[in-house]
């Protein structure tokens, strides 16, 4: 042992949180994580990082409470201003209201978004106030009225078209695909879409396979698009306003499951950035990547982790398209391992492209393949307990962290 | 009855420049007066179509359109045509036109004729002729040198293309031309235009420069769009020219699009002066499709400012309209909408020309939209890649014998509106314009490395936040062209 400590004492840089700064590395606390890992080499490079080998319990103190602790990069913190509580759907109507107040050629258009006030209340209220062709009740035709909305913003509009479910826009995919994302590049950079598409996808309650899907597998190669998905009323309002004042098409992804969600957020106006990733707790033992409604399945199986002696980092990526690689890539620099739990489809989902863009870029830092937890590829089935079934639950993450940081 | 094979009646037709009557409408044409006033709301199917009021002071018996809230435009619930309160108007009082192409006995076609030349009596004269005359010397002119520019310069475009000087899919609008001449010369700058694939006679017309076409063709980098888009996607945000789009049907939204922000400026934005027009132009193909009939319904439904241009040269690559169609009478479906459907013949510019004028006029009013089958024919295959080996000779004989630009070239002769001279003094300046438009195209250069990732978003924070924490677009690479995104 004292053979292997001399020469651990001479690398300059390894340190007691396996994240590799020039810190000279604890010797006590280290003796207590070798003692148990007696069997085990670990192979040091002349930089320092170690690879190989397993990192188990961390050395740092436990973390006494697991709940999200909302640390956003670039806005204010809610616990000192006194705020106002609402729902998310709630946020997002605010988030529109606000930006149709400032700029008067932001409009919406979607089914049942004017009279009825949206299938999912998002714009209840506007069209009494905004009028009716400001909110546009459209006929069905999910593929003309994306159109009509991309000819609108071509031609000076800001239109925020709602797809009343996700899964209709499927419908409006060669607009989506051909004009929204192509045509700023194919005009030789003449015309501009800054459209938003939004609305709501994801598994529900037994809402059956088509209404269950995750469109953005689907839309992530087109180019010339961003995809953002929101998960807290506060994420929420900020990225609606960050969408509509965007020069770029945006497509903003809510959960069905979400809009009830309640939170405090501030008085004062802010808008999030589109490209980044949201820290939602920080930790120590093992990244794990989410967005949308799987974050909360990630903060209830961080809960039973944290009990276990882990210490789980977790990142609401937000952005899908593009990654925020400085989030993430800071993230598996300090752990080394990743988990990336979405609702995505296993084949070709958001994960797949995650897990690909992390090994091409951080392919140094990681002591673990990257464990991808997705849906299963099956079509969402209606009984409760098949449903149940296909998303990735609690204790799934649970296992699979525990797996990875064995 | 059209029996599938042969072609109607209607679309063979003699050239009718040299045939204009003066004589009073047919009489089948006053029948229709008194169908038009049917009753709309009972649910009744419209047969016939609506007669477009289209008195020269028209507006004045319009009621004021309400500029200040949309809401009390389209509040109604109880009624089952939005529009229907407008209708019922137009049925009653406006006299019967000659769009009023149909009538439910009979499934003769009207082109537009007689009343139409009735018209144009307040027109200047010329001391030949009274009454017959549609055009003055300088509009005359002016349509003859947009039509011998569009086909000047599509012959250029086959023999580059044979050159090897462009690739891809390029679709060539020989005998289309006053189509696209009968329709763009009417328009304001501020107007819009959406074509398809065929769509470089479309950027001509509405003023794109020839130098700008070619070179986009040539892929070069003074091309209209930076040689980034090609044959199929001819944009200028300059002339409103909103594409140029490969799959058909896609750009009927974009059209309905455009023209409902021109109905947003006016009633939301409380542009009052604002009232441009947007026309979309696609072929007999594209009638069915989907997005055709989604976007009549929008239209109509919020009576946007946009006229629905059907360039219906019979051939769908190398599916026959006849073959495809249910019913191919495309002009028909107008009235099904509840917006008027017109049907004219394509090769006559000054047809085009009238009703043109009629339907923007119309739409620039705030009437709504219209539909207008203009029959025509493509000289040429369906592109530079088409063998063109479906059609009947004896077919393309009849059309070729319909020139458009030989058929105007022959009127302004008659009608003494100008000289041989100076027909051929244009004729040459047009061949100088083409030729030094190739020359700019072949000096220019080619886009270079540095151009690949630009345009792709208007905000090009849209690449993300590389590992390095800076966003892509401060990469040093990228405007070099070489970075990995």
């Amino acid at each position: 042992m004292a053979a292997i400590f001399q020469g651990i004492g001479t690398t300059a840089s390894l340190s007691t949180s396996n994240s590799f700064d020039s810190k000279r590395f604890q010797f006590p606390s280290r003796r207590s994580y070798l003692s148990e890992r007696k069997g085990n080499l670990f192979v040091m490079r002349s930089e320092g990082r170690i690879i190989g080998g397993s990192k188990g319990r961390g050395t740092s103190p436990l973390v006494t409470s697991a709940v999200a602790s909302k640390a956003e990069s670039s806005s204010t913190s809610t616990a000192s201003k006194p705020g106002h509580e609402l729902l998310l759907f709630e946020a997002l109507r605010e988030g529109l209201e606000e930006e149709m107040i400032r700029d008067p050629t932001v409009c919406v258009m979607g089914e049942d978004v004017g009279h009825y006030g949206g299938s999912y209340k998002v714009t209840k209220g506007l069209a009494e106030k905004y009028g009716d062709l400001r909110v546009l009740d459209t006929p069905i035709a999910e593929n003309s009225f994306t159109g009509m909305a991309i000819g609108a913003a071509m031609t000076g509009l800001r239109p925020v078209v709602e797809g009343m479910n996700m899964g209709f826009l499927l419908l409006a995919f060669n607009q989506i695909s051909n004009n929204c994302g192509m045509l700023h590049y194919t005009s030789g950079g003449q015309f501009k879409i800054p459209v938003v598409i939004r609305g709501p996808g994801g598994v529900g309650r037994q809402l059956g396979a088509e209404h269950s899907q995750r469109l953005e597998s689907y839309f992530q190669s087109i180019p010339g698009i961003q995809m953002v998905a929101c998960s807290t009323p506060y994420n929420a309002k900020g990225l609606m306003k960050a969408a509509i004042r965007s020069e770029n098409p945006v497509i903003l992804f809510e959960h069905v499951l979400l809009y009830n969600l309640k939170e405090r957020i501030p008085d004062e106006e802010y808008v999030l950035s589109l490209e980044e990733a949201e820290m939602v707790r920080p930790g120590e033992h093992v990244t794990i990547l989410t967005y949308s409604r799987m974050r909360y399945h990630v903060m209830q199986a961080a809960k039973t982790l944290v009990n276990k002696g882990y210490d789980p980092e977790v990142i609401d990526i937000r952005s899908l398209k593009p990654f925020d690689l400085y989030t993430i890539g800071n993230s598996v620099k300090k752990t080394h391992r990743v988990l990336i739990v979405e609702e995505c489809m296993r084949t070709g989902g958001i994960g797949a492209s995650l897990t690909a863009a992390i090994n091409e870029n951080f392919h140094d830092y990681l002591d673990a393949p990257i464990v991808c937890l997705s849906s299963q590829d099956v079509p969402t089935p209606y009984a409760g307990t098949l449903e149940e079934w296909t998303v990735v639950q609690p204790a799934q993450i649970v296992t699979a962290v525990e797996q990875l940081c064995r | 009855m059209i029996k599938p094979g042969q072609p109607p009646q209607c679309f063979s037709r003699p050239s009718v420049l040299s045939s204009l009557s003066l004589s009073n409408p047919p009489p089948s044409q006053k029948k229709d007066k008194k169908k038009m006033s049917s009753p709309i709301l009972s649910g009744a199917k419209i047969l016939q179509t609506l007669p477009i009021n289209s008195n020269a002071g028209g507006s004045a018996s319009d009621p004021p359109k309400p500029l200040s809230d949309p809401l009390l435009l389209l509040k109604s619930k109880s009624s089952l045509f939005r529009s229907s309160p407008k209708l019922r108007r137009f049925s009653s009082y406006s006299p019967c036109r000659s769009f009023s192409s149909s009538s439910s006995s009979s499934s003769a076609v009207f082109a537009v004729s007689s009343d139409v030349v009735k018209e144009e009596k307040k027109k200047p004269k010329l001391s030949t002729s009274v009454s017959d005359l549609l055009i003055t010397k300088e509009e005359a002119l002016e349509l003859y040198e947009d039509m011998v520019l569009g086909r000047a310069f599509e012959d250029m475009c086959a023999q580059m293309y044979y050159r090897g000087k462009m690739f891809g899919f390029v679709h060539l609008y020989n005998g289309q031309e006053a189509v696209s001449t009968g329709f763009i010369k009417l328009l304001k700058k501020e107007d819009c235009v959406v074509s398809t694939y065929r769509d470089h006679v479309h950027a001509l017309s509405k003023g794109v420069p020839a130098r700008a076409v070619i070179s986009e063709l040539f892929g070069k980098t003074t091309g209209c769009c930076r040689g980034q888009g090609g044959s199929m996607h001819m944009f200028s945000s300059d002339h409103n020219l909103l594409g140029g789009f490969a799959f058909i049907g896609e750009g009927i939204p974009v059209a309905t699009g455009a023209a409902f922000t021109s109905k947003y400026r006016r009633e939301v934005l409380k542009k009052a002066d604002y009232n441009s027009v947007t026309l979309a132009f696609f072929g007999d193909g594209t009638c069915n499709n989907g997005q055709f009939f989604e976007c009549l319904n929008m239209a109509a439904l919020w009576k946007l400012p946009i006229v629905f241009v059907v360039e219906n040269n019979l051939w769908a690559i190398g599916m026959s309209h006849l073959r495809a169609t249910s019913d191919p009478e495309i002009w028909k479906k107008g009235p099904a909408f509840g917006m008027p459907g017109v049907h004219v013949d394509g090769m006559d510019v000054l047809k085009v020309r009238e009703v043109a004028r009629e339907a923007i006029s119309r739409a620039r009013r705030g009437d709504g939209p219209t539909l207008v089958e203009c029959e025509t024919y493509r000289f040429r295959g369906h592109s530079l890649a088409d063998p063109d080996e479906l059609r009947d000779p004896a077919e393309k004989a009849r059309y070729a014998a319909r020139d458009p630009i030989t058929a105007l070239k022959k009127y302004i002769l008659d009608k003494k509106l100008g000289t041989e001279a100076e027909l051929k003094a244009i004729e040459k300046r047009i061949d100088e314009v083409v030729e030094d438009a190739v020359e700019f195209a072949d000096e220019s250069p080619l886009p270079p490395r540095s151009q690949l990732l630009e345009n792709v978003f208007a905000d090009p924070k849209g690449f993300g936040i590389g590992p390095d924490g800076k966003y892509r677009c401060e990469d040093p690479k990228f405007t070099e062209g070489t970075a990995h995104v």
